[in-house]
């Protein structure tokens, strides 16, 4: 397939994991966040760390939009689809995240209309087609999605429909990348920064890191051979001593970002105080909720919403995973009492979450696999 | 942390996964129907546990019984599949033909089919003639008869237009007892033809998605291509399933499991159409997840795998016949993707539910 095959070839890759190998300094261990939750799919997915030397070590971050988001807005979620006349809409990712009492799946099997969207405008057809019924969006992800949301509700007060509004739950990734630079747990080499995220914010956002941490960010694409290439990049700055934020996806990422997606989410939304974080706590100005002249499309002034707070469950370690602190497996309820089938943190239900993409793609030992797979 | 503790660790999870299948949840989602991991719990939880007999035990597609001398191979299947009319196919068509292939998964010859509709009220004759006439067809095409049937109306909202419940039998008339246990190490894995193309095309044919496409639905009847496998290597054959929902990822997954052996597919000699492939990308699935309805999984004898596929590429329908990957002995269980990329990943058995009432 054109335009990504190009970017997934073998050979290239042996080609780069050599020269990552001959980057390394010998005797050093290197550890580099890959702050996007869609890094963490592409290394298992397409079983990454084959072509990394064992002195890389690759940390997940917090960079999944279905991960963050805590039990009780979920439950508020859910308190708002089981209101008379309303039909929830979300993205399916959404549908087995566990809140406080179930998920949407749930709810939808005790008789709530939740659907499945692939984009928010999905959700102003399915409000038109539906006059009759109260359509809310539920709006999660950084700043990659939320110009989408925004558009969608400026098209909703164009075309003057007065049934939809967002249940939003948009975040913004700086001050998540800020919570885990003040986290004195982890010991970073660099970050391979988000790219989604960054086709809007652009590269300047993440100039503090370097200046203010003295650590390289590589904003990185989301096929392997970006990985690999964002991987020797780091190193190359780190062998030369310097730090700095470099752009590896400049295919997709301008440095400036994209004006006019920010100037849209600036005239819907604005900064909350703060926002809870699920395993990461309160976090202030981190999220985004719908500015008082669009309150009329704002879920949360219309319809009541519990707004209770609900403390993860004892023994989910999903904070210590988004934060890169621990590794999936070493979470003590991994793949025993949490499955994707039964999920009891948010990482191992999104394709996007560490738990999931380790759970799915990456639950073996490597040295009795090689025996089985061969040369 | 050593590797050792992550050794432990993974050891635990197999046990856990060992243990006794538990429904968790209060009530069905539509996870229990999407073939994967749900839809086994509660099989195995509930059905299995009511029903108990040595006969479903195995919980093959179908049930062989031995009446007097001649085996018999007896199944059935509920349609739900929305819209009803696709390109490529429509219910009936599935209908009779996902019937047919359970049967020839037996390696049985399919002989007479049951149909049951459920309707609901106000559902337009006119599509019910359209259905049964191409249920009509795929029978006659298959070679097998519609025999019995029954029909039930319900109130208006209480089904979503027809639903169809065939039930088959055939004849196995060669000695062959093929079942999921019977792979070996040393083994080859083979699909009969490229993979996803009736789910990707239902999804598509929904319209929600606003992507065109060519591709349509492989529903066909699988027994032709069965037969000519067993006649070329008739002591090679442990296993056939056709990769329905769940995709082609579950099945193998079912066969690793039942006979406790290691699946080692190449993602790179799996068979995916181009514009399948693009739809996937696109919609972030994995093709070997997607559900084919003409489709199916052979396990050979590694040193028939070369005549097992010559004689599925002679016959129409078989042309895309390939060696996806082979079989080892550890570890037990697992299937391991070796990608096209050149890393490896396991394949797990599907979570949840991409695509609801695909057939």
């Amino acid at each position: 397939m054109r335009f990504v095959d190009e970017f997934r070839d073998a050979e290239t890759a042996r080609a780069l994991a050599a020269r990552i190998a001959s980057l390394c300094e010998p005797g050093r261990n290197y550890k580099f966040m890959e702050v996007c939750g869609g890094h963490t799919h592409t290394i298992y997915k397409h079983g990454l760390e084959d072509y990394l030397p064992e002195a890389v070590a690759l940390v997940h971050g917090p960079g999944c939009p279905v991960c963050v988001i805590p039990m009780g807005r979920l439950d508020d979620a859910i308190a708002i689809a089981e209101q008379p006349d309303v039909i929830m809409t979300t993205f399916g990712d959404m549908m087995r995240v566990p809140g406080g009492r179930g998920s949407f799946f749930d709810s939808k099997a005790n008789g709530a209309d939740i659907r499945m969207v692939y984009s928010p405008l999905d959700s102003l057809k399915i409000a038109r087609q539906n006059p009759d019924k109260q359509v809310v969006f539920m709006a999660i992800g950084f700043e990659t999605t939320a110009p989408s949301t925004a558009m969608t509700v400026l098209r909703a007060k164009a075309d003057g429909i007065e049934n939809f509004s967002i249940f939003c739950n948009h975040v913004t990734i700086i001050p998540a990348i800020k919570a885990i630079l003040d986290s004195p747990d982890l010991r970073l080499d660099g970050f391979l920064g988000p790219g989604h995220v960054s086709t809007v914010i652009g590269c300047r956002p993440y100039e503090f890191i370097p200046a203010l941490h003295g650590k390289p960010l590589v904003c990185a694409g989301f096929e392997p051979l970006d990985i690999l290439a964002s991987v020797a990049m780091l190193l190359e700055q780190l062998g030369e001593g310097r730090a700095e934020v470099e752009n590896q996806y400049t295919r997709v990422v301008p440095w400036d970002g994209n004006p006019k997606a920010l100037q849209v989410i600036n005239e819907v939304m604005e900064l909350r105080p703060y926002f809870e974080w699920r395993g990461l706590g309160f976090i202030s100005h981190s999220a985004l909720k719908v500015r008082d002249s669009y309150a009329a499309f704002d879920a949360e002034v219309r319809f009541p919403v519990p707004g209770v707070r609900v403390a993860d469950p004892k023994a989910c370690q999903c904070g210590e995973v988004l934060k890169g602190v621990i590794k999936p497996w070493e979470c003590k309820v991994f793949g025993t009492a949490c499955t994707p089938e039964t999920p009891i943190g948010t990482c191992m239900v999104s394709s996007e979450g560490a738990c999931a993409a380790y759970y799915n793609f990456g639950r073996f030992t490597r040295e009795r696999v090689r025996v089985a797979i061969g040369p | 942390m050593s590797m050792t503790s992550e050794q432990h660790v993974l050891q635990r999870i197999e046990a856990a996964r060992q243990r006794k299948p538990r429904i968790k949840e209060e009530r069905i989602t539509l996870s229990h129907g999407a073939g994967g991991k749900a839809t086994h719990v509660l099989v195995e939880a509930l059905f299995l546990d009511a029903f108990r007999n040595p006969l479903l035990e195995p919980l093959e597609d179908q049930a062989v019984l031995r009446i007097g001398e001649q085996r018999l191979a007896f199944t059935t299947d509920s349609y739900v599949v929305s819209p009803l009319f696709f390109p490529g196919g429509d219910i009936g068509d599935l209908a009779v033909n996902g019937t047919v292939n359970d049967l020839a998964m037996s390696g049985a010859r399919p002989l007479y089919l049951s149909c049951g509709f459920i309707l609901e009220e106000g559902f337009p004759v006119a599509d019910l003639e359209r259905i049964a006439a191409s249920m009509a067809a795929a029978a006659r095409a298959a070679g097998v008869s519609i025999v019995t049937g029954d029909t039930k109306v319900v109130q208006k909202g209480k089904a979503d237009g027809c639903y169809v419940n065939t039930a088959g039998v055939g004849v196995l008339e060669r000695p062959v007892e093929l079942g999921a246990q019977h792979c070996r190490p040393g083994d080859a894995v083979i699909v009969s033809g490229p993979i996803g193309d009736h789910g990707i095309t239902i999804m598509l044919a929904r319209g929600e998605l606003d992507i065109e496409s060519d591709v349509i639905s492989d529903t066909a009847p699988l027994h032709g291509l069965v037969a000519a496998l067993l006649d070329a290597v008739p002591d090679g054959v442990r296993a056939l399933r056709d990769a329905t929902r769940g995709g082609v990822a579950t099945i193998v997954n079912e066969m690793a499991r039942a006979s406790n052996v290691a699946v080692v597919v190449d993602e790179s000699t799996v068979p995916v159409r181009p514009e399948v492939n693009g739809a996937c990308e696109i919609l972030g699935i994995d093709p070997l997840y997607v559900a084919c309805e003409g489709r199916f999984v052979a396990v050979v004898d590694g040193a028939a795998a070369e005549d097992a596929v010559a004689a599925l590429r002679s016959r129409p329908g078989g042309e895309g016949a390939c060696v996806i990957g082979h079989v080892k002995d550890d570890p037990p269980g697992l299937v391991l993707l070796k990608t096209a990329f050149g890393g490896t990943r396991i394949v797990d058995m599907l979570v949840g539910d991409p695509l609801p009432r695909i057939c």
